[in-house]
């Protein structure tokens, strides 16, 4: 009943969404404007028909419905409640569903508040958004329905992969698709300031808070993720330029070049054709890690051959969304032009700079990523990892770095060398101190080497913007502008001394043997056996000391699961100010020894901090941004009410 | 964050068998759990030293490390850049599989017999072919890798370079 529920609340969604896209698109014409009135409703109610539809397939994961085959396949009885909610999203169709939940009810957001553009574009918008929506329903419906029954219904589910039993993961997928759908409104509204020529101030600043969400989202999804391959896989790194972490970082940097584009054109009304371009690139790079991560071509090129159906799906979305969007852009090029013309050496001149940076990188992940199913295709297997993406990455990222570090001090439209020049001797003289030092103490190599130098004179250059200006009447974006620049610059640090001075230790221990790992003593007092609610485990007690410290006791466990059967290895971690002790219980060795893998990372929460840093940061230009609006609406509100009253 | 979901596991079955695999325990509380639980905690005690041992006599440094630290960062840093056949996006530095235990055990093996790192790369390569490794060779199928910076490059400045020459202008 519940399953039959949610499917029908999904096809009457789509049903409205085409209704929603028809609407709005007839409302466009002379003809068709009293049916204008009914696309904002329509919108609002089809997300929550998309929600319904969601909500149903929770509560069948919650009570394990097993005669619904998606349940069965991916859960199983004896699961803990919270993975079995968290379930629901963690397979293809469920997080489909959510996919398009989010979509819908962001659609429903944006026609419930957003009353600053003109009617028009408002209209061309949803209609754009429920067309995109229209196609994510149809992939849904038609090629993976989340309801479908199973007659009979087993026993037993399968089980969820124990990999994804974990608080982190549960949480991380919601995240990046909240990111990923939130720039699905910035394409929308790029393509409805396309269609009706309203490229300007107004159209960036509905667009912004949108494009910032998605960036938070995305930022806080990547931080997450790459916390969670830290501690769960087992072997303590951090990012492995795997095609499903490229598949997040892509949107993220199309997103960020959006939001310093949509920034200028806010605030100058420059750069209009390149952030309507960055509007359909962000989300067309959210599409292109969904396919990449939701087809199965990751695997082999050959077994999304052999199933091609939702891959295909998905890569006619692609063509027909970038597709559509990049026509309208050609037909409509002519008419927007670039707005207003600035210096070189201005606030916009380093922000344009920093874009195609920005889009220099993105090119470079999109290519490395999928150059290797290309040459699949073509007969011939080869790898593209961190050798490559590291060194190709910072071509552009050490360039980019040194014009993040300036950008922010110059002013609009002009400004002089001579001017900015005096204010950056102190980052100049720190980033120089840290040089010969880094140097003094050597065995550095190239990369963690700039990343030192270059995040130390960059935390300091972050905050100078905040250094002729009273505190209190800074505006909150700037202080955002600020903090996410700074956690920029404290996640390089954390990267480059993660590489530089990571100690590894590898051993084989008698219960009372110990070890050393950088300034650690480690003693492996014993090894018992454990048990959880679907799984037991060997649990190793290692007393450890840092210097001549206290004895603290870390708990890493080799762990069985057993629905569906396989092992895992739960990492323990000891965190101090100035790094991570990481620790992980091998197999049994040979006699009664067991192999224990230690690893001193000094600073290496410093990555994770960056990373929350620069959301905060962009938390706090949403709230400056959306006070600001709400200050300008409320007072034109008392404007129009003084008049009024005069009036009579 | 697993520990709070960790409790101590015995019953007289169970103890008995953690005698046999001579395993040293200390508390021994019993609790209720099914026979099917049991069952299954047997296996996966018996399967683990023997796998483990099976590796040792095969890869006796798939999980040791060199006396030699300069040679030990050499072997690290090459494993981290070649790839475990066996499991999907992982290098054989990061991974439990055992072909990735032997393959390290091969290359800190040939590191101390004094061989060096692009050597044994070419000599993985020509076994398993390039996918093995994760540092793309510049051949005829894989110069547009190396290529794309460039070509970005160009493209960058030709960008900039016509845009502020408009801006210029007043």
């Amino acid at each position: 009943m519940t399953a039959e529920l949610g499917l029908a609340a999904l096809w009457l969604a789509a049903a409205l969404a085409l209704l929603q896209l028809m609407a709005g698109a007839l409302a466009l014409t002379a003809r068709g404007s009293a049916l204008g009135g009914i696309v904002r409703p329509v919108a609002v109610v089809q997300g929550l028909l998309a929600l319904i539809a969601f909500v149903a397939l929770i509560c069948l994961f919650a009570v394990t419905d097993l005669s619904v085959k998606l349940v069965a396949l991916n859960s199983h009885s004896m699961k803990p409640l919270v993975f079995k909610i968290a379930g629901a999203w963690g397979n293809h169709e469920g997080s489909m569903l959510l996919w398009v939940t989010v979509m819908g009810l962001a659609g429903g957001i944006v026609a419930l508040v957003e009353r600053r553009l003109p009617e028009r574009t408002m209209l061309a918008t949803l209609a754009g958004q429920a067309f995109v929506s229209l196609g994510f329903y149809a992939f849904l419906l038609i090629a993976s329905n989340p309801f479908e029954r199973l007659d009979p219904a087993p026993l037993e589910g399968n089980g969820l992969n124990p990999l994804l039993q974990d608080l982190g993961l549960a949480f991380h997928p919601p995240t990046l698709y909240l990111g990923y759908v939130g720039l699905s409104i910035a394409f929308s509204f790029a393509i409805g300031a396309l269609v009706t020529r309203e490229v300007g101030p107004a159209f960036a600043r509905a667009m912004r808070p949108w494009v910032l969400g998605a960036w938070i989202f995305l930022t806080l999804g990547i931080t997450a993720g790459s916390y969670w391959a830290y501690y769960e896989l087992g072997w303590g790194g951090w990012w492995f330029w795997d095609p499903v972490e490229n598949a997040s970082l892509m949107p993220w940097l199309a997103a960020t070049a959006l939001l310093h584009s949509a920034g200028v054109l806010a605030a100058r009304n420059a750069l209009r054709a390149w952030t309507v371009m960055l509007g359909v690139v962000a989300f067309s790079m959210s599409m292109v890690g969904t396919f990449l991560v939701r087809s199965g071509i990751l695997t082999s090129v050959h077994a999304f051959a052999v199933d091609p159906e939702r891959g295909s799906f998905i890569l006619a979305l692609l063509a027909i969304n970038i597709g559509g969007a990049l026509t309208l852009f050609g037909l409509r090029a002519s008419t927007v032009t670039e707005g207003e013309r600035f210096a070189v050496v201005s606030r916009e001149g380093a922000l344009v700079i920093n874009n195609v940076l920005l889009c220099a990188i993105l090119g470079i992940v999109l290519f490395g990523t999928l150059y290797p199913l290309v040459a699949e295709a073509m007969g011939a297997k080869v790898s593209v990892g961190p050798p490559y993406f590291n060194p190709m990455g910072a071509l552009f990222f050490v360039p980019m770095l040194l014009v993040l570090a300036v950008g922010p001090l110059l002013r609009w439209r002009r400004d002089s060398v001579e001017r900015f020049g005096k204010r950056l001797l102190i980052p100049a003289l720190v980033t120089g101190f840290a040089a010969v030092a880094a140097l003094v103490v050597g065995g550095i190599a190239l990369l963690p080497f700039l990343g030192l130098v270059l995040g130390l004179g960059l935390a300091v250059a972050s905050v100078l913007p905040l250094r002729d200006r009273n505190l209190r009447r800074t505006p909150l974006p700037i202080w955002g502008m600020v903090l996410a620049h700074f956690g920029v610059a404290v996640a390089l640090l954390g990267m480059a001394s993660e590489s530089a001075w990571s100690v590894e230790r590898l051993v084989a221990l008698r219960a009372g043997e110990s070890t050393s790992v950088g300034p650690w003593r480690v003693r492996l007092a014993d090894v018992e056996p454990v048990a959880g609610p679907n799984w037991t485990a060997l649990e190793g007690k290692l007393e450890v000391r840092y210097g001549g410290g206290a004895e603290q006791v870390l708990r890493p466990q080799a762990r069985s699961f057993w629905t569906p059967p396989q092992q895992t290895s739960e990492s323990a971690l000891l965190t101090r100010w100035n790094g991570q002790l990481y620790a992980v219980l091998g197999e049994q060795a040979s006699g009664d020894r067991w192999q224990v893998r230690l690893w001193w990372k000094p600073f290496v929460t410093l990555i994770w901090l960056g990373g929350i840093l620069i959301a905060l940061g962009g938390v706090l230009a949403v709230i400056g941004h959306v006070a600001s609006d709400l200050r300008r609406i409320v007072a034109r509100g008392k404007i129009a009410y003084r008049r009024e009253r005069q009036g009579r | 964050m697993n520990r709070s979901l960790s409790t101590p596991l015995s019953s007289s079955v169970a103890e008995t068998l953690w005698h046999r695999a001579q395993v040293s325990r200390r508390r021994s509380t019993r609790t209720g759990l099914g026979a099917c639980l049991l069952a299954f905690l047997v296996l996966a005690l018996f399967a683990f030293p023997v796998v483990a041992q099976e590796m040792e006599s095969t890869a006796p440094y798939a999980y040791r490390q060199l006396d030699e630290a300069a040679k030990e960062a050499k072997a690290q840093s090459l494993m981290q850049t070649l790839r475990c056949l066996q499991c999907q996006g992982q290098s054989i530095a990061d991974s439990d599989a055992p072909i990735a235990g032997s393959m390290r055990s091969l290359v800190r093996e040939r590191i101390a017999a004094g061989e060096e790192p692009e050597a044994i790369r070419a000599w993985l390569i020509e076994r398993y072919g390039d996918y093995v490794s994760y540092a793309p060779r510049v051949t005829g199928l894989t110069w547009p890798l190396f290529a794309l910076p460039l070509v970005l490059v160009a493209l960058a400045a030709f960008l900039l370079r016509h845009r502020f020459r408009r801006g210029e202008r007043p």
